[in-house]
């Protein structure tokens, strides 16, 4: 019973989930008299709006209100952005438009059907402008301009120079370039937004329930923008959260936007968001543009890198965007112990829809060129890629390592768990069955990828957008901080309460398994409260889930508060017992002297004496038993002046080798295998950690194979609903093996990492590389994505001949 | 006979639900799904696009699988309907509830009503089915946190008979 941390218990959301009985945002009616929202949405990319007329609209049956850009100009200021280019970014269009699905319009109505019949009848006049969607031609000084009080779309650009990289490009034996491109593609979890906001005028007080889970710097971001000291906009989340996978934790537009709609039609209002909405206008990853440039020596070792990376954000920046370009800032070498390092970042605005997070968070973007530059360069130098991949791995005894972009590796053993991934996914011996297949015209292929997986985000590195004199001007940012509090009422019953917002990984289950260790009782006795609310629960300005940062960080918050509990429990065993409390532990529902077991006394006694009999509690201890704890790790410091940042306090490590045939006829692959090794330090609970792996990998795979926001050069969607948006299903999964190794953190006080991004970062990149591997009779480059059967056809076709060298 | 019905008029309908009986006037244009979440209060019920292709809507109407977010209510006049509230009384549906834990079948939860009941339906018509046919039936479903592995397994265990 004291071993809970580290075993695979059965969670305790699930029943609720099967029974019908979770409470999502949608199931909710907080508020009497709730009536319902429908949002008109722009149909055109990018267009002045001229006129807008609702009379007809305001008459319909039902209808209470309909709001127009005016009214958000009344009620609200720009969203504060995390770049200087001063950026207006309202929660709707005020006098033009700048993507497909830009809200224009609201009607508030008795019903969702009475507000959708009402939004038909508004008529709005624009005038269309050209549009631009792709990142290069964005740039061009020709493009069409979206935000013209900035009149350029760079929202965002910096350069970075780590170590000696002319140095090292002079000196190395040669250089290999190349370009990449990478998708746009979502989240697409199966619970759409949802907001439900109230407004009582008299207080000027807005309360917002919504399925937003943090991080909760955007409460800043989002009370700022509707004028409001912070404690007069009431955030409230509901424990169950249908998914999110990083989508709904960006700012949702939609709370201001919502509560503006209450406050003007003095109702509380409901709005759910439809599917073809979510596609359209939520959020998504940022399509980018990698160049890279290596400087290597012909026995593979690695000097430089030189990288210019460019996200399009879309047509407004919003927050925490540019921070795509800047979560993996600190591992953008990967594993590997390359020293030199120049960068360029860019943030672009086209007329697509603005972005934010995803699962991955700028790793699928970062590893995809990462890693595919890696075979690459194997190729020119005819090695084999797992030799050049080990050759450049930063060595066991290097921790923690120190990259030149100033992340600290906490711990690892990557050529361990390299070496675990080949062998399980018998790499030689897929070689030699790979010569034969390609003599019968059958394309097998391999590949390999290994990648650092960051977790528990550092506030401050979102300021590297910032140039130092810049970042001069404002309080410096750090940390990670959570925080918790666990109570023991006047009955002995245990409360946990938390601020992590979890949307499905079983936080409440490991929080129980923590406090029931540390406290010594049962597990299912433990009652976690997984509801958010700003006003009442112990956050942070990090509170929330993103960046894998449960396991690091919220998980030691409990941990911490946990300990609390049990230390004043044992000082009033101490003060009652006569016992030093070093001497005591909690055993059985009791606090016994360890040398001496006659001398104990039970939990009851001491719960009790805390809440009934505080006259008998130690000299100056306060009554009651409710302590919140906040945690941070200090390893999560302000960017330095040379632009370094630790950008995430524990770093993670995957090693995946997927096995494939391609059919050259069709272009179709077909994954075999997928081995995949993970490093996330000591598991908490390793069921729910699978989950989160291969949650996480089904998603990299949707991402490499089948998911993209698809837009024509006038802007318009071109994968709007299920049946073109495609996700992976069952059948799509592939075989998958998971083999871990638990190397420690030194810095968690359960030497917990993060997990569950990883194989998104990493799936788009080993899928590419295992197909580019089949095809090497070809001689194909795979530098985009998804890699659809038309992709892959189309560059087999390029290619004129095949030649089939006799040596494969 | 078919009847006109004017716009905004509604018709009465009388369905049983989770055996419980149930008569209401509905507007023809009312979505089944919404009729169950907003009318009778059944939120167990999820909407996931609206379009067909996620599944998570999906309830039992006299023993078939169907998605209610592509049926109108009046279209449930007369018939037997089975929700995820309903499976507390259904034996496939409570092994498979206990399989769908022990497999770590769910994460956010919010696609497995919709995943159960097809699932119930499924191994109601095909009590033995091949690893394949399992995938095959779960592909009319998306779930975005699982990778559907542990659900793949919990749909097995309880072909096999292993489960309690």
């Amino acid at each position: 019973m004291t071993d809970k941390i580290g075993h695979s218990i059965r969670r305790v959301e699930d029943a609720r989930l099967m029974s019908g009985e979770g409470s999502y945002v949608d199931d909710l009616e907080p508020f009497a008299n709730v009536h319902h929202a429908a949002i008109l949405r722009s149909p055109y990319a990018h267009a002045n709006i001229k006129k807008i007329n609702a009379e007809q609209a305001l008459t319909m049956e039902g209808v209470v209100e309909v709001l127009t850009g005016e009214d958000i100009l009344e009620h609200t200021k720009p969203f504060p952005v995390g770049v200087s280019e001063p950026i207006n970014y309202y929660s709707m269009a005020v006098d033009k438009v700048r993507f497909v699905g830009e809200p224009v319009a609201v009607v508030v109505a008795k019903d969702r059907y009475l507000a959708e019949d009402a939004v038909d009848a508004i008529k709005v006049e624009y005038e269309p402008l050209d549009a631009v969607v792709d990142i290069e031609e964005a740039m061009q000084h020709d493009a069409p301009v979206l935000h013209e009080n900035i009149g350029t779309n760079i929202a965002n650009q910096r350069f970075y120079d780590y170590g000696n990289s002319d140095k090292a490009f002079e000196e190395a034996d040669m250089v290999i370039s190349h370009k990449f491109n990478f998708p746009k593609y979502s989240a697409t979890p199966v619970e759409n937004y949802g907001v439900i906001a109230d407004y009582t005028s008299s207080e000027n007080q807005y309360t917002v329930w919504s399925n937003f889970h943090g991080p909760f710097t955007l409460h800043t971001v989002m009370s700022a923008a509707l004028n409001v000291p912070s404690n007069q906009l009431r955030l409230m989340v509901p424990k169950d959260i249908g998914g999110s996978y990083g989508i709904k934790s960006g700012m949702f537009p939609y709370i201001v936007l919502m509560g503006v709609a209450a406050r003007k039609a003095g109702v509380p209002v409901k709005w759910t968001e439809d599917r073809q909405e979510n596609l359209l206008a939520s959020s998504s990853g940022t399509d980018r543009v990698t160049w890279i440039d290596a400087a290597v020596n012909k026995d593979g070792t690695i000097l430089g890198m030189k990288m210019k990376m460019v996200d399009n954000v879309g047509g407004y920046i919003r927050a925490p965007e540019p921070a795509s370009l800047y979560r993996t800032h600190s591992n953008t070498l990967g594993a590997y112990k390359i020293k030199n390092l120049q960068m360029e970042t860019v943030a672009v605005m086209t007329n697509k829809s603005p972005t934010g997070l995803i699962r991955g968070y700028g790793g699928q973007q970062l590893y995809f060129p990462l890693e595919r530059m890696m075979q690459h360069i194997a190729k020119k130098l005819d090695m084999d890629a797992a030799e050049l991949v080990e050759k450049n791995l930063i060595p066991s005894d290097a921790f923690p390592y120190e990259t030149p972009s100033g992340g600290i590796y906490d711990s690892g053993n990557y050529q361990k768990a390299l070496k675990t991934a080949l062998d399980t996914a018998q790499y030689n011996e897929f070689r030699q069955k790979q010569k034969e297949a390609w003599k019968k015209g059958k394309y097998l292929g391999i590949g390999l990828a290994a990648i650092v997986e960051p977790s528990g985000s550092n506030m401050g590195y979102v300021t590297v957008a910032l140039t130092p004199e810049e970042r001069e001007q404002s309080l410096p940012k750090s940390g990670c901080a959570e925080g918790a509090t666990v109570s023991i009422d006047p009955r002995g019953s245990v409360t946990v309460r938390i601020s992590t917002v979890p949307s499905g990984q079983g936080h409440e289950t490991v929080a129980a398994q923590i406090v029931s260790e540390v406290l010594n009782v049962e597990a299912d006795k433990v009652k976690v409260i997984a509801e958010m609310d700003t006003a009442t629960n112990p956050w942070s300005v990090a509170s929330g889930s993103y960046s894998s940062r449960f396991a690091p960080i919220g998980s030691s918050a409990i941990y911490q508060a946990a300990q609390k509990v049990r230390n004043k429990l044992l000082r009033i065993a101490e003060h009652q017992l006569g016992e030093p409390f070093q001497h005591l532990t909690i055993k059985n529902g009791r606090a016994v002297a360890e040398e001496d077991e006659t001398k104990q006394i039970s939990l009851k006694r001491l719960i009790g004496t805390a809440h009934w009999n505080p006259v008998d509690l130690p000299e100056g201890m306060e009554p009651g038993l409710h302590e919140s704890a906040f945690y941070t790790i200090s390893a999560a410091k302000a960017p330095a002046k040379d632009d370094t940042v630790n950008g995430s306090v524990t770093y993670g490590f995957v090693a995946d080798v997927v096995t494939v045939e391609v059919d050259p006829d069709t272009g179709e692959v077909e994954i075999l295998d997928y081995v995949t090794v993970h490093d996330a330090g000591k598991l908490l609970n390793p069921t729910i950690a699978n989950g989160q792996i291969l949650g996480g990998l089904a998603h990299g795979l949707g991402g490499a194979m089948y998911e993209e926001l698809a837009y024509d050069d006038n802007g318009q969607l071109l994968s709007g609903s299920f049946m073109d948006y495609l996700c992976p299903t069952a059948t799509e999964v592939p075989n998958i093996t998971i083999e871990h190794q638990e190397t420690p953190s030194p810095l968690t006080p359960l030497g917990a990492k993060g997990l569950g991004e990883g194989n998104t970062m990493s799936a788009p990149a080993v899928i590419a590389n295992a197909v580019t591997d089949a095809l090497t009779p070809f001689d194909i480059m795979i530098d985009d994505l998804p890699l659809s059967p038309d992709r892959i056809w189309r560059k087999i076709q390029e290619k004129k001949r095949v030649v089939v060298k006799e040596e494969f | 006979m078919i009847k006109k019905v004017e716009s905004k008029e509604k018709m009465k309908i009388q369905t049983v639900i989770n055996g419980k009986s149930y008569e209401k006037e509905v507007e023809p244009r009312k979505l089944f799904s919404d009729f169950l979440r907003e009318d009778v209060g059944l939120t167990g019920t999820h909407v996931g696009c609206e379009h067909g292709v996620c599944g998570a809507c999906t309830v039992l109407m006299d023993g078939k699988a169907v998605r209610s977010c592509l049926m109108f209510a009046v279209q449930a006049d007369g018939t037997k309907i089975e929700t995820v509230e309903g499976l507390v009384n259904n034996k496939t549906g409570r092994s498979l509830k206990a399989a769908f834990s022990e497999h770590h079948a769910l994460q956010c939860g919010f696609c497995t009503p919709g995943i159960l009941m097809s699932s119930v339906e499924f191994l109601n018509e095909n009590p033995q089915p091949e690893k394949q046919e399992i995938k095959e039936m779960l592909s009319g479903h998306l779930c975005r946190c699982t990778g559907y592995t542990g659900i793949v397994e919990a749909v097995q265990q309880t072909t096999d008979g292993n489960s309690k």
